[in-house]
């Protein structure tokens, strides 16, 4: 019985790191959080339930379109908004309030568009699961823990074994210097954007397949950030372990304690960890600068 | 005076006490708070309580919220504040929501998640009218003080502020908690207005809410906030058929002025009829010229 909770929370914590990555790659590149990732998620999914079950494409183009979309979205909010904050020299809370912005504009366009009601996908794949030892495991869960194993470790062999990464991370490490070093920072950040929101994007599409495609579903990514605080802001397998973490934890929680108290717990460590090592489990300590 | 055009008066009241803690935090010392509602949902649980339960005179059930709602974040503050920005903001957000989860957990003493019924109807348009203008009265005063000049020095250059000797820390401290008092103020109010309140009022969006209040009124202008209050509170009111568009009007409305003009309505200026003076005396004065000239 353990053991069946922790595996459905390890594909829980799974989408969770799918979102908590591309906080964690924008943090450590702009140094700010930002709040429209999970409704980026969000919009995918949208996209890909009008593609597959109004449009009827087959389902594997339907999420490529939905995956492309949200990237796409990424970009164009930061091209819409951060961009030029970052060239006015606004001080970096002015980017939050931008994302929070922008956050509420994804959220409400939504529910004007195609409205509040909640959307079942049709089924994708079968709904079984698959027994393994004495244990069940849904087959949708398998699969997407697979997708989110996939989709990271191909984000981190980029990060670690292409220029474009080594270029993100000069980037990530001193912006302006690597702009003296001939690196086209704003290219860069575009594909860092594009990157997050397609990671974004197969998120959303793996929750609204589990549950169900809602405008406020994008609230979900406020468990990929504590995710990515726990883990450390701007440390990618700090976001992972974070989020392999909560997902655990929130099965545990509203198994043995209570259903009731799920978000408590999350939030709960959420300000235990800032209290105890506001740099996460793999963060820097960075000096605040002037 | 029709009782519809009253509401909106008090809801008017209601919001402007809320925002002028919000301007207070995020427009005078620029430290951004997602715990606001949390504060406003402190206050007025407090106070129906008080009034339920004790039945407490409307004054002190007020007092008792703002009370409560002051100390917690107060401690809370003295955990949180001395983090950088972005994390001393999750920490409120992330308190933001205990607070809600705990409301609808507490059953027995707050109703849960189906809310609290029955708090008796105290809030009535004087009783809105002396709050707002003893609020912001009292804000105006703490911001021209010795206490507002260095919030303000602490917006400018937090590093410079520490360097010249102000306690940063102790400040900012200072005004989450003038803010936590100013939401419990508001929240109080707005439990005896609607007589109904549930844990779900004071969520995140309304966090937001008050703070797309302040982008929009400019971060550094009292008056700025209380205008953009009362637009934001009447239009929709006013465009009832486009009231679906409204949040995803204030969403753009955020982005476009943090974009093109980060300094919002009334930038750090206040509302004055200084100007107008000025240009009525330049007429005066172009008037007498032009009367002397002709006289001879």
């Amino acid at each position: 019985m353990l053991f069946q909770q922790l595996i459905n929370g390890v594909s829980i914590g799974g989408i969770y790191a799918l979102m908590a990555t591309g906080y964690a790659l924008i943090y450590s590149l702009l140094g700010f959080s930002n709040w429209a990732h999970g409704d980026v998620a969000m919009v995918g999914a949208y996209i890909g339930f009008l593609c597959f079950a109004v449009v009827r494409l087959p389902f594997l183009p339907a999420a490529l379109v939905a995956v492309g979309g949200a990237g796409l979205l990424s970009v164009l909010n930061e091209r819409v908004a951060y961009r030029r904050i970052r060239r006015n020299n606004s001080p970096t809370m002015f980017l939050m309030i931008a994302a929070m912005g922008l956050s509420v504009t994804l959220q409400n366009f939504i529910l004007v568009t195609v409205g509040p009601k909640f959307k079942t996908f049709p089924t994708v794949l079968p709904v079984k699961s698959v027994s393994l030892g004495g244990l069940h495991i849904g087959v949708l869960d398998l699969v997407s823990l697979a997708v989110a194993c996939v989709a990271i470790c191909a984000l981190q062999f980029m990060i670690t074994r292409t220029q474009a990464g080594l270029a993100i991370k000069a980037c990530a490490s001193n912006m302006r210097v690597s702009a003296l070093m001939g690196i086209n920072i704003d290219r860069y950040v575009t594909l860092v954007f594009f990157l997050a929101g397609a990671l974004a994007g197969v998120g959303g599409l793996l929750v609204g397949l589990k549950y169900t495609v809602y405008p406020l579903m994008g609230n979900i990514s406020l468990k990929a950030f504590i995710a990515s605080v726990f883990g450390g802001l701007g440390s990618i397998p700090g976001a992972i372990v974070g989020a392999l973490f909560i997902g655990v934890m929130e099965v545990l929680v509203s198994g043995y304690v209570s259903a009731g108290l799920r978000d408590l717990f999350t939030f709960g460590l959420l300000i235990a960890v800032l209290l105890i090592r506001p740099d996460g489990l793999f963060g820097r300590t960075v000096e605040e600068k002037a | 005076m029709s009782t519809y055009e009253q509401g909106i008066i008090i809801l008017i009241g209601i919001n402007i006490i809320a925002v002028l803690g919000v301007s207070i935090l995020t427009g005078f010392t620029r430290v951004f708070s997602f715990g606001n509602a949390g504060f406003m949902a402190i206050g007025a649980y407090v106070s129906a309580l008080l009034s339920l339960r004790a039945h407490a005179p409307f004054v002190a059930a007020i007092l008792g919220g703002m009370a409560v709602a002051g100390a917690i974040s107060w401690l809370l503050g003295k955990l949180t504040l001395g983090l950088r920005g972005d994390y001393f903001l999750i920490a409120t957000l992330g308190f933001g929501e205990c607070v809600r989860v705990l409301f609808e957990y507490l059953d027995p003493i707050t109703g849960g998640a189906r809310g609290m019924p029955g708090i008796p109807a105290k809030t009535t348009l004087p009783a809105v009218t002396i709050s707002v203008v003893l609020a912001i009265l009292l804000a105006w005063n703490f911001l021209h003080s010795r206490y507002g000049r260095n919030l303000m020095a602490i917006r400018e250059q937090g590093m410079a502020a520490e360097a010249v000797g102000i306690d940063t820390a102790h400040y900012k401290t200072l005004a989450f908690v003038v803010s936590a008092i100013y939401a419990g103020w508001s929240g109080a109010l707005y439990a005896h207005y609607l007589t109904f309140i549930a844990p779900n009022m004071f969520n995140l969006d309304k966090s937001a809410e008050l703070t797309i209040t302040v982008v929009i009124g400019g971060l550094g202008s009292l008056t700025g906030s209380v205008i953009s209050t009362v637009l934001l509170t009447v239009l929709p009111e006013v465009l009832r058929a486009a009231s679906t568009y409204r949040m995803l009007f204030y969403g753009v409305a955020v982005v476009l002025i943090i974009t093109v003009r980060p300094a919002g309505l009334m930038g750090y200026r206040e509302f004055s009829l200084a100007p107008l003076h000025r240009a009525l005396d330049r007429w005066r004065a172009r008037r007498l010229a032009a009367g002397t000239g002709a006289k001879p």
